[in-house]
C-alpha cells in the first residue's frame, strides 16, 4: 500500500481474456497522497463525469432484455427446440462484445474516465418553487460506467454467455418442455437485472436491478417448482434477501434525505466533502446520519452476498440448476454487495462502524462457512460454503480498507468458481445427480472425463491458493495481507490465514475423493431433473453406451448405470474457464516490481469511486516483516499443509469411495455439529420461525373468534328476527286479511283517540271536537 | 256545513227523529254498515265466490260514502269518481271470477284455505 501511487506510472490494461497491453505513462508525479491520487482518479470531482460514450453501450443492458422478450416469445409459442438457448447465448455474447467496446473506451487515452449514458428519463419531481425550498427527485434510466463498472460488467457477461453455452447442454433434458424456455427467460432477465444493478448512474436503479436479481434467483432456485425442497429454498433465498433489501432501501431513502439526490454523479462530490473530514481524522465531526447510510447498505450487501447473519440461504440455493448456481450463486449475483461497497467506499470512509462491521462480518463468514464445507458429503454443498467463505474474504478485504484486493478476489473468484461449479455440475449431470462425495471416486479414470477432471482440478489448485501459478494465490494473498498490515485488523488477518489453511483442505478433500482414488460410483436418483431426465439419462444408456466404457471395476450392483460423459458444449466451456482462470493471473498481480500495484485490477479500481485513498493508518509489521510479506509466506503454508492433509486423509491408501482415513479421526460433538452446519438453520427456526408461527397463530385465533365473530353476529341478529318473523307469513287469506281489518281498526280507533283529545279528553267519542281541531273544514 | 255538524250533534244525542229526511249521517252510517257487513263476511267466510262478493260489498260502500259526501258539497267529483271505479270494478270482477275458475279446476274446491302456499 506504500508504494501505491508511486507504482502507478506505467498501468498495464488487458482485455480479458485478449492480452491486448496498452503502454503508457501518464500518472501521478510523486505528489502527497491525496493530491496525486485525486489527479490519478480524475482532474475533476470524486465520481464526476469525465468522458463520454456512444449510445451502443445501452446494448450492455437491452440485449439481454431483448434476449429476455424473445425467449418469453419462444415459451408462448411452444418452441421446443434448443431456439431459447441459441437466442440467449446470441445476446449476452452481444452484451459481452460491447462491454469490451466501452471498456476499450473508458480506458480509452490511458486513465479511466467515467461516462453516463441516458437511455431515458424515467423518474423525475420536481416541487417547491425556485425562491422557496426547491426540491428535485431524479432518476434516470441512464448508466454509470466507470473502470469499476468495467471490471464487473466485463466477467458478469463473460461469464453469462459461457454458462448460457454450457447450459444448452446441461438443460437438454428438458427441451421437450416448457421449462428449458422459461429457464432462459429468467437467465436473460437476471443479466439485464445485474446490468441495470452495476451500470446504474443512481441508487434507484441500482435497487431496481438488486430486486431483478433476486427475483431471478428466486425463479431459478425455483425452476424444479415440482419439488418441495427447490420451492422451500426459493422462498428463503427470497425472504433472507428481502431483509437485506430492508437494509439497502432505508439506506437509500436516508441518503436522499440527507443528500438530497441518489444520482452518483452529484453524489459522489457532495461525499467527498465528508471524506475530507475523515481524511483529515475529523470523523466525530460527520453527522450521524451519514455514518449510518454505509452501516444500512451493509445489511442488504450482507443479504445479498450472503454473510452472516443472513448467509443460510445460499446453501440452500443450490436446488437450482447447476448453471444457476454457477452463475448466480457463485460468480456474479452474491459479488453485488461487493459491488455496492466498493462502489461507496468513500462513504464507507466517512463511518466509524461501516468498514470494521464488514470486516470482521466478512471474516467470521469466511472461518464459520469453511468450517461447514470440511464437514458437508454434497459436493455442490461444499462449493456454496466454499462460495460464502469466499464471498466473506471480499468483504474482510475491503473491510481492512484493501479495496484493490476484495475487487481482484470477486473477479478471480467468478471464474475458478463458475468452474467448479460447472464441474460438478457435469459430474451431477453424468451420474444422474449423484452429487454425494462418498458415492463418488475416481472419476479422472473413466473415460471421456479427462476435460471435466482438469477443469476441477484448475479450479481446486485456484480455491486452495496453490502459490504463484494461481489467481485466487494472488487475489487472496493481497486480501490477508492488507488484514495484517492495517493494524487494527490483525486479528481478521490471522482468521483469514486459518481460513485459507481450511479451504486447502476441503477442496482438496473434494478433489481427491471424487476424481482421484479406486473407479467407483453410485448412480444418483436424479434429483437434479424432472421426469424428462431420466428419459436422457435412459437415451444415454441406450445411445452412447460406447462412449462411457471403464464402468467394470466400479461396484457390480450398478453395473447397469453409465455415466453420461460431457459432451462438446460442456468440455468447451471448461476448457475455456480453464484457460482463463490462468489469463486473468497478470491482471491481479505486479510482477514487474515486488508486491506493488500496477496491475490491470488495482487500476481499475484506482479510476473510480473505490479508488479513494484511505486515511493514513499505521502499517503493522507481523514479526518485523512486510504485512504482503508475511501474508504471503503464512498462506503458502497453510496452503500447502491443508492439501498435504487431505492428501493423506483422502487420497494415500484409500481403498473404496465410501470411506477415506478421515473417518478414524473422531471429534465428536465438533464434527456432528459442523455436519448440521451449526445448528444455525435451527436456531434461526427456534428464535424466529417458531415465535412468529405462535404468533400467526394468536392472530389466527383472533381472527376467528373475535373479528370473524363481529361479522357473524351482524348476519345472525337479522337471521334471528326473520325466523320469528317468517311464522307471521302462513299463507292464509283469512289472516291475512284479519291483520289488514285489525290494522285498519288500530288506525281508526288511533284517530278518533287523538281528535277525542288523548287521554285528558277521554270520556267519550269524542268526533263532536273535530272541528275545533280543524282538519276537515272545507 | 251546519247540516252535518247537527247530523254529528244528533249522533251525540240519541237517535234523529223517525221520519226525518236522509241526512248525510244516514248515508255514511249505510256506508259504514255496508262495509262493516262486507268485512266480517271477508274474514268469517271461506268459499272464494262469497268472499269475492263481500269485496264487492265493501267497494260499494266506499262508493256510497263518494257520492254521499259528493252530494253533500255540491260538486261531481265523487260522483264521476264512482263512475270510474264500477266500470274498473266490472272489469275486475271479471278478471276475478275468471281466476276463482281456475283456482276451482285446480283443487275442486272453493275453500280459500286449501291455498296456504305463501307461508314462510
Amino acid at each position: 500500500m506504500v508504494g501505491l501511487v508511486e507504482q502507478l506510472q506505467t498501468l498495464q490494461v488487458v482485455a480479458a481474456g485478449v492480452f491486448a497491453q496498452v503502454e503508457h505513462g501518464a500518472l501521478g508525479t510523486h505528489g502527497g497522497h491525496e493530491a496525486a491520487l485525486n489527479a490519478g482518479v480524475n482532474a475533476a470531482a470524486l465520481g464526476a463525469v469525465t468522458g463520454e460514450l456512444p449510445k451502443w453501450t445501452l446494448l450492455i443492458p437491452f440485449l439481454p432484455l431483448l434476449g429476455c422478450v424473445l425467449c418469453g416469445v419462444c415459451a408462448i409459442l411452444k418452441v421446443r427446440n434448443k431456439l431459447p438457448a441459441v437466442i440467449t447465448v446470441a445476446c449476452i455474447a452481444g452484451a459481452f462484445a460491447a462491454t469490451v467496446g466501452a471498456y476499450m473506451h473508458t480506458m480509452h487515452d490511458g486513465h479511466a474516465q467515467t461516462a453516463v449514458v441516458k437511455a431515458w428519463d424515467w423518474i423525475r419531481f420536481v416541487w417547491g418553487t425556485e425562491y422557496k425550498s426547491p426540491r428535485e427527485f431524479i432518476a434516470n434510466f441512464s448508466f454509470y460506467v466507470d473502470s469499476l463498472t468495467c471490471l464487473w460488467m466485463l466477467f458478469v457477461t463473460g461469464l453469462a454467455t459461457l454458462i448460457a453455452l454450457y447450459a444448452s447442454e446441461y438443460m437438454a433434458g428438458d427441451v421437450k418442455t416448457a421449462g428449458y424456455a422459461r429457464f432462459y427467460v429468467a437467465f436473460c432477465l437476471f443479466v439485464f437485472s445485474m446490468a441495470c444493478l452495476v451500470m446504474g448512474d443512481n441508487l434507484l436503479l441500482l435497487y431496481l436491478g438488486w430486486e431483478g436479481v433476486g427475483l431471478c434467483s428466486y425463479l431459478l432456485i425455483g425452476y424444479f417448482y415440482k419439488k418441495p425442497s427447490a420451492v422451500a429454498a426459493a422462498k428463503k433465498a427470497f425472504i433472507m434477501n428481502r431483509i437485506g433489501d430492508l437494509g439497502l432501501s432505508m439506506g437509500l431513502m436516508l441518503t436522499y434525505v440527507h443528500f438530497g439526490t441518489v444520482e452518483y454523479a452529484k453524489l459522489f462530490p457532495l461525499i467527498q466533502t465528508y471524506l475530507d473530514l475523515a481524511q483529515h481524522g475529523k470523523i466525530d465531526e460527520i453527522p450521524f446520519i451519514v455514518q449510518a447510510i454505509p452501516v444500512l447498505f451493509t445489511i442488504g450487501a450482507f443479504g445479498k452476498s450472503a454473510q452472516i447473519p443472513l448467509y443460510v440461504w445460499l446453501p440452500d440455493a443450490m436446488e437450482g440448476p447447476t448453471p444457476v448456481s454457477a452463475l448466480i450463486h457463485a460468480a456474479t449475483m452474491v459479488t453485488a454487495g461487493v459491488y455496492l461497497v466498493a462502489r461507496f467506499f468513500p462513504l464507507y470512509l466517512c463511518s466509524e462502524w461501516a468498514l470494521p462491521i464488514v470486516a470482521w462480518g466478512g471474516a467470521l463468514t469466511a472461518l464459520l462457512a469453511a468450517t461447514i464445507g470440511m464437514a458437508q458429503f454434497d459436493i455442490k454443498r461444499i462449493m456454496a460454503y466454499s462460495t460464502v467463505s469466499q464471498l466473506g474474504f471480499m468483504f474482510a478485504g475491503i473491510g481492512v480498507l484493501g479495496a484493490v484486493g476484495g475487487a481482484a478476489h470477486v473477479f478471480t473468484h467468478a471464474f475458478f468458481k463458475a468452474m467448479l461449479f460447472l464441474s460438478c455440475g457435469a459430474v451431477m449431470h453424468g451420474f444422474a445427480g449423484q452429487l454425494d462425495l462418498r458415492k463418488l471416486s475416481g472419476v479422472a479414470k473413466i473415460k471421456g472425463w479427462k476435460i471435466v477432471s482438469l477443469a476441477m482440478f484448475v479450479g481446486c489448485i485456484n480455491l486452495a491458493g496453490v502459490p504463484f501459478i494461481t489467481a485466487g494465490f494472488w487475489s487472496k494473498d493481497m486480501i490477508i495481507g492488507d488484514a495484517f498490515a492495517d493494524h487494527g485488523m490483525v486479528a481478521i488477518g490471522w482468521i483469514l490465514l486459518g481460513t485459507a489453511g481450511l479451504t486447502a483442505y476441503y477442496t482438496f478433500r473434494v478433489f481427491f475423493r471424487v476424481f482421484m482414488g479406486p473407479v467407483q460410483y453410485e448412480a444418483g436418483d436424479e434429483v437434479h431433473g424432472d421426469a424428462d431426465h431420466a428419459n436422457h439419462a435412459n437415451h444415454a444408456n441406450h445411445g452412447h453406451s460406447d462412449a462411457h466404457g471403464a464402468q467394470e471395476d466400479g461396484s457390480a450392483a450398478h453395473a447397469a448405470f453409465h455415466p453420461h460423459a460431457p459432451g462438446l458444449a460442456i468440455n468447451a466451456v471448461l476448457l475455456i474457464l480453464a484457460v482463463a482462470a490462468f489469463a486473468v493471473i497478470p491482471l491481479v498481480h505486479d510482477f514487474s516490481g515486488g508486491g506493488g500495484h500496477s496491475f490491470w485490477a488495482s487500476s481499475m479500481v484506482h479510476g473510480s469511486t473505490a479508488g479513494v485513498e484511505p486515511p493514513h493508518a499505521e502499517h503493522y509489521k507481523p514479526f518485523g516483516m512486510d504485512a504482503h510479506r508475511f501474508a504471503m509466506i503464512g498462506s503458502i503454508i497453510v496452503g500447502l499443509v491443508g492439501i498435504v492433509v487431505a492428501f493423506f486423509l483422502h487420497y494415500v491408501g484409500r481403498t473404496s469411495s465410501a470411506t477415506s482415513k478421515a473417518d478414524s479421526i473422531k471429534l465428536g460433538a465438533i464434527q456432528t455439529a459442523a455436519q448440521h452446519k451449526w445448528y444455525v438453520d435451527e436456531a434461526y427456526h427456534a428464535i424466529f420461525v417458531l415465535p412468529l408461527r405462535v404468533l400467526a397463530h394468536v392472530f389466527h385465533a383472533f381472527d376467528k373468534m373475535v373479528v370473524d365473530g363481529l361479522v357473524n353476529l351482524f348476519g345472525m341478529v337479522p337471521r334471528g328476527l326473520g325466523h320469528t318473523a317468517r311464522r307471521t307469513q302462513t299463507g292464509v287469506l283469512h289472516d291475512y286479511a284479519l291483520r289488514m281489518a285489525g290494522g285498519l281498526a288500530v288506525v281508526v280507533l288511533a284517530i278518533w283517540f287523538l281528535h277525542s283529545g288523548g287521554w285528558s279528553g277521554w270520556g267519550g267519542p269524542g268526533l263532536v271536537e273535530v272541528g275545533s281541531v280543524g282538519g276537515v273544514r272545507p | 256545513m251546519n247540516v252535518l255538524l247537527d247530523g254529528l250533534t244528533l249522533a251525540q244525542g240519541g237517535f234523529p227523529e223517525p221520519m226525518a229526511s236522509a241526512t248525510l249521517y244516514h248515508y255514511l252510517m249505510t256506508s259504514g254498515m255496508l262495509f262493516v257487513i262486507g268485512l266480517i263476511g271477508f274474514v268469517t267466510r271461506r268459499n272464494l265466490i262469497i268472499m269475492f262478493l263481500c269485496t264487492e260489498l265493501m267497494f260499494q260502500a266506499a262508493g256510497i260514502a263518494l257520492i254521499a259526501f259528493s252530494r253533500f258539497h255540491l260538486n261531481h267529483t265523487g260522483e264521476s269518481f264512482v263512475v270510474f271505479v264500477l266500470t274498473i270494478a266490472a272489469a275486475e270482477a271479471a278478471l276475478a271470477l275468471a281466476l276463482v275458475v281456475l283456482l276451482f279446476r285446480r283443487k275442486e274446491s272453493l275453500d280459500a284455505a286449501e291455498w296456504a302456499e305463501m307461508r314462510g
